[in-house]
């Protein structure tokens, strides 16, 4: 079996030469199905019944939620990668996932308390969903406080990864528990619109704002680690070519 | 070359006789725990039906807390003074010893602190038939912290300032614990069964007694090494 592809991908400057060709087609994919889904989403799909116009939120919501809980698995993934096989670009990723998932958490929390008031009559209610992204929020805090506490940066990105395994264990522990104390100790007080099967002309733009989601955060993913790659390569030579403007050369 | 279980035992007496000589940090979490808990009627009002109802939750977040205040000390003195670094090296596996250290940590702060919650427990006036889940709980849990804890102060023992770091890093995996924990004394307040709760902590505890240790060992290896 030919495992060069693999090999190759560790190298943090195959991997900038070849992303420099995606940069393009992602960003225009990106921005073209966020406006798509966006304006489908927002101006023409049906008005919700219950929740009247409110509900569209629900268009960036849920992708920014699920996209951040992927950027997590990432992170812990990328991170075990790096540590097994000892390469150096996993690190950078699993490095440029902590902030881009603590922002979208951060999304995912405001967007839900803007949803949350005209509909709950509250910008904050201690229900399982928005307490466990809360939690997230912190794994995020947590992994981005120890990166940046050690001097040398080869622990630093061990360490992290052993956090981000160590939270991917708790993950699903945490999403449950947190998920029974609601049904242990909160009596269904406010309750959610029912969770009725959701119209079609109401999901396909959804299904495409996710998409869209999922192909921004690959676009932002990219580019962050990009930054980082330039940042750790900086004493190679092909890094200075580009920063001194000869990147025509390297690229070939 | 003696056996890997008499470094578990080797480890263990030389951890529990150091645990002796340094009586102040074994006492400090509890007198911490005891101070913090005569806060909350100070604060709240020594109304009864108020800190009844509060009692299970407020004595849970403390021993929380006095056992994150403990954490720091698990490796670092091994690491000041180099001992950390003969344990690694030894051909011995290091989870072993991890564990024996955690065992101490738990003897000497987490089961203090269970015999001591039922007098705090009298103190905030929790009904009568909470105290076994109280205790319980408290067994299961502050096991259970101990050990996930050992991770979190394995990955900042060769950090000047781990203290504030072990805690941001080691409480959002806390909060299961701390959810069923106190739910099981809740609900043991109200005179229901708790058993649902005691088999989760349990559950809990078994997976981090697998785990954590390995996750602690490894952690080591990184920040001692580097």
């Amino acid at each position: 079996m030919n495992w060069q592809w693999f090999h190759r991908l560790g190298s943090p400057r195959w991997f900038y030469e070849k992303t420099n060709a995606w940069l393009p087609w992602l960003m225009v994919s990106a921005w073209g199905l966020l406006l798509i889904g966006g304006v489908w989403g927002l101006a023409f799909a049906p008005e919700d019944a219950k929740q009247h116009n409110s509900f569209r939120i629900l268009y960036i919501h849920a992708p920014v939620a699920y996209v951040s809980m992927s950027c997590y698995y990432l992170m812990a993934i990328s991170g075990a990668v790096g540590l097994i096989w000892k390469m150096k670009l996993p690190f950078m990723v699993m490095k440029a996932c902590a902030p881009i998932g603590l922002g979208l958490t951060i999304v995912v929390l405001a967007t839900g308390s803007i949803w949350g008031k005209p509909t709950w009559g509250t910008w904050w209610e201690w229900d399982a969903r928005l307490t466990s992204y809360l939690i997230l929020s912190f794994l995020y805090l947590g992994a981005i406080a120890l990166q940046q506490a050690f001097q040398n940066r080869d622990t630093a990105d061990r360490a992290s990864a052993i956090l981000a395994l160590v939270g991917m264990v708790n993950i699903p522990i945490i999403y449950k528990s947190v998920d029974w104390w609601y049904t242990l100790h909160q009596p269904a007080t406010l309750k959610i619109v029912g969770k009725s099967t959701i119209a079609p002309s109401m999901l396909y733009p959804l299904f495409v704002m996710i998409i869209a989601f999922y192909i921004f955060f690959t676009l932002v993913l990219i580019l962050y680690t990009r930054t980082e790659i330039l940042r750790r390569e900086s004493r190679t030579q092909w890094v200075k070519d580009i920063v001194l403007g000869k990147e025509e050369g390297a690229r070939s | 070359m003696a056996e890997p279980s008499s470094l578990f035992l080797a480890t263990l007496k030389r951890d529990l006789t150091l645990a002796f000589r340094n009586r102040g940090d074994m006492v400090n979490p509890l007198v911490f725990f005891l101070i913090a808990i005569t806060m909350i009627p100070l604060a709240l009002g020594p109304e009864k039906a108020v800190l009844m109802r509060i009692a299970p939750g407020i004595i849970w977040v403390m021993a929380l807390l006095a056992t994150l205040l403990s954490l720091d000390n698990l490796f670092r003195s091994d690491f000041d003074d180099g001992s950390l670094e003969q344990l690694l090296i030894s051909p011995y596996p290091l989870s072993l010893a991890v564990a024996a250290k955690v065992f101490v940590h738990w003897l000497a702060t987490g089961l203090p602190l269970t015999l001591m919650a039922p007098l705090l427990g009298v103190m905030l006036s929790l009904p009568e038939k909470a105290f076994g889940a109280l205790v319980l709980s408290l067994v299961l849990g502050t096991a259970a912290m101990s050990l996930i804890g050992s991770i979190g102060a394995a990955l900042t023992v060769g950090l000047r300032k781990g203290g504030v770091l072990i805690s941001l890093i080691v409480m959002p995996l806390y909060i299961p614990i701390l959810i069923f924990g106190a739910s099981a004394v809740q609900t043991a307040a109200l005179g229901e069964a708790y058993t649902m709760q005691l088999a989760v902590l349990g559950a809990g505890l078994a997976i981090a007694l697998v785990l954590a240790p390995l996750a602690a060992a490894g952690a080591l290896r990184v920040s001692v090494n580097g």
